[in-house]
């Protein structure tokens, strides 16, 4: 009785090679140099200095990349109960516990990908931002005792509608007074030239990661969020480098070729879904495949464009830094989050949007007051609300979930 | 030539469910099965029940869609349809105006939203944790030694109020036992555990308009429906065969799916 159904097929974005390259290479710079001592190494945080870091000579190493590949790659099932047995608890974030416990392991899956590193760069300066959330600082924190490196940073606003003057300059302060740590650990003076340069190529990294991500906005969108939570890479461990910036001029022509050409990321793309907070990563591919069995493209998400630092200005550098940081989506309060998305939903013409619940990343689950409730009121824009984890697999139940995702586009299918 | 018929399986996590329709959409049979381990075998046993009860063989069945948990497993149906679809469609069959359906499964609830048209419009799922399901029922049943079937003429037997309050399936069962160490009756227990099981489904979503409720829970226990019309303060209604409306709402989208 039953139909031969046919198979999705993935539309594989050529520049994955490069991208690929771009992160080998700098986990292989960063492996060389922890080894050799060749050049010092800053931990960041994804919304900390990293700009400042880079002009003051440092190599940068970002622990929730590491964190976003222990969940990819499922090791953090193994990790995150580590980390909860030594005291940090299942409700925290799972970065936070999948990372500690790989460490305490002596495990990371950076040894699978690339032959010859069997460890974690080490540092030799740790540096946070709390402008995403707390979890940041307990978990440089945790190494900055473990490995007896000296951990400082910024403790900034949050929930903000939108930056004023004082806090802008009560960061900015703040970044000026990291520099003289920064210079004795380093040994070298910082040179304000080299940091306006560096920020001008972190800005020009943003410009250009932003018109990638603006590319979803064609009917049909020729990259999906699942394509994105890949080729952002560079932007997340490489802004304020030519190199990440050769990577994305690479990209956008293939892009707008298949822009012109009409080619779609998903085959018959029949609808645009927004995807707020956290992405899955240990379920990537499978909920791709869901996407693109239902002919439905998830064309723009709130976490991919969290990378997109407009407000930089080498003319300026502490000043638009601290603004970039300050301004940023996950630091907004709602309303200012609400209007965000809705703009976001107008220029990327979606028709539902999926709020990811993330069990231990509240600061970026943003269905947890009313929002989806409001917005399906004031734009009759539908939205279903799965609840997971960013890493943590045993919050989240896969049928349900498909069968939430299955049922959301039967919905959207019947209006 | 014999008229076609038309078959929907709602392959739920602890039964499965079968109707058969004719072209017009009227119910000809029905039949339901534990789904057990072998969700192949279960839909396959009660298609056969079902097609025989009707009078039929299962030649005359034109297009079989199948629903519910294991809906993917049915390997000789044309197509699938989410359990939320075919529930909004079984129970817009019977009432045919705008209303919030809170369907309460063995492992999950659901709160479907339809418009005056039958359109879905919105629904939310339970978490992923077995509260205000069919499987806490039966866990606290277990721990009171009480036959399921037994649970909703205990409950109706209940003089005193007993709270339950823990979320959690088995934090609810530790605190049964706490409740029966301090000399509480287990139809006022039965009671309590219905009137939690409502709480659960209440909290998910506002429930205002016309309510119908469906599912094995309220099929078996109908106590519930009168509970939560207390809870919410008006009524709630229910279809016939309230077990088999996901069943019916696929029977339905394979009638339209034939056409198609
Ligand atoms: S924002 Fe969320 S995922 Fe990121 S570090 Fe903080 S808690 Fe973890």
């Amino acid at each position: 009785m039953a139909d031969e159904k046919k198979k999705p097929t993935f539309r594989k974005i050529a520049a994955t090679g490069p991208c690929k390259k771009l992160m080998a290479d700098h986990f292989y710079e960063l492996d060389e140099a922890a080894k050799s001592g060749s050049r010092k190494i800053a931990w960041c945080t994804s919304v900390g200095p990293a700009e400042l870091l880079r002009a003051m000579g440092f190599l940068v190493y970002f622990p929730e990349n590491h964190g976003a590949i222990l969940g990819a790659t499922r090791v953090a099932l193994d990790t995150i109960p580590i980390a909860n047995a030594a005291g940090y608890s299942p409700e925290i974030c799972s970065y936070l516990t999948s990372d500690v416990g790989a460490y305490m392991k002596g495990e990371t899956p950076l040894s699978m990908a690339y032959e010859g590193i069997t460890e974690v760069p080490k540092p030799d300066v740790l540096v946070y931002n709390t402008n995403q959330c707390r979890d940041v600082k307990d978990w440089f924190m945790w190494y900055s005792r473990e490995l007896d490196v000296p951990c400082i940073g910024i403790e900034s606003f949050c929930n903000i509608d939108v930056s004023r003057e004082p806090h802008i300059a009560a960061v900015s302060r703040q970044l000026q007074d990291l520099v003289p740590a920064l210079e004795k650990i380093s040994g070298q003076k910082l040179d304000l030239d080299r940091l306006k340069e560096v920020v001008g190529l972190s800005r020009k990294c943003s410009d250009l990661w932003e018109e990638t991500l603006q590319m979803g906005a064609a009917v049909p969108s020729p990259l999906t969020f699942f394509d994105s939570t890949i080729l952002m890479g560079p932007a997340v461990v490489a802004r304020g480098t030519q190199e990440a910036n050769d990577f994305y001029e690479l990209l956008i022509p293939e892009l707008k070729q298949r822009v012109k050409d009409g080619v779609a990321a998903v085959d018959g793309e029949k609808h645009r879904i927004y995807w707020d907070g956290m992405p899955i990563w240990g379920k990537l591919r499978d909920l791709s495949t869901t996407f693109l069995s239902l002919q439905t493209c998830v064309v723009a998400s709130t976490y991919c464009n969290s990378w997109v630092f407009s407000d930089l200005d080498s003319a300026n550098p502490f000043d638009s830094m601290a603004k970039a940081y300050t301004d940023l989506f996950i630091v907004r309060s709602d309303s200012a989050k609400e209007d965000y998305i809705s703009k976001m939903a107008r220029d990327f013409k979606v028709d539902g949007f999926l709020f990811h619940d993330a069990k231990t990343c509240p600061s970026n689950s943003n269905n947890r007051y009313g929002m989806p409730e409001r917005l399906a009121a004031q734009f009759k824009v539908p939205s279903v609300t799965i609840a997971g984890d960013l890493n943590d697999l045993r919050l989240y139940s896969e049928e349900q979930s498909i069968t939430q995702i299955e049922a959301f586009i039967e919905q959207l299918g019947e209006k | 030539m014999a008229p076609k018929l038309y078959a929907g399986v709602d392959v739920g996590s602890s039964a499965t469910k079968v109707v058969i329709v004719d072209g017009n959409g009227a119910a000809l049979a029905r039949a339901l099965e534990p789904s057990g381990m072998d969700f192949v075998a279960a839909s396959k046993t009660a298609l056969e029940r079902a097609v025989n009860d009707a009078g039929a063989s299962i030649d005359d069945i034109a297009h079989v869609t199948s629903s519910g948990y294991g809906r993917k497993n049915v390997e000789f149906a044309n197509d699938t349809k989410t359990e939320i679809a075919c529930h909004a469609r079984g129970a817009y069959q019977h009432f045919r105006e705008a209303m919030t359906i809170v369907d309460i499964g063995g492992q999950d609830n659901k709160i479907i939203k339809i418009g005056a048209d039958g359109t879905r419009l919105d629904f939310k799922m339970n978490r992923k944790c077995a509260a205000g399901t069919g499987a806490f029922l039966e866990e606290i049943a277990r721990r009171m030694n009480v036959d399921m079937s037994d649970m909703d003429a205990l409950a109706r037997k209940s003089e005193e109020i007993v709270t339950i309050s823990s979320f959690c399936t088995v934090f609810a069962a530790t605190e049964i036992l706490s409740l029966i160490r301090q000399g509480a009756q287990t139809r006022d227990i039965a009671r309590g555990a219905f009137r939690s099981v409502v709480k659960r489904v209440i909290e998910m979503d506002s429930l205002a308009g016309r309510v119908v409720a469906t599912g094995g829970v309220v099929s078996h226990n109908p106590i519930v429906l009168e509970l939560m019309a207390e809870s919410i303060g008006h009524e709630v209604l229910t279809p016939p065969e309230p077990q088999f409306s996901g069943a019916l709402g696929a029977a339905l989208y394979a009638v339209d799916e034939a056409r198609q």
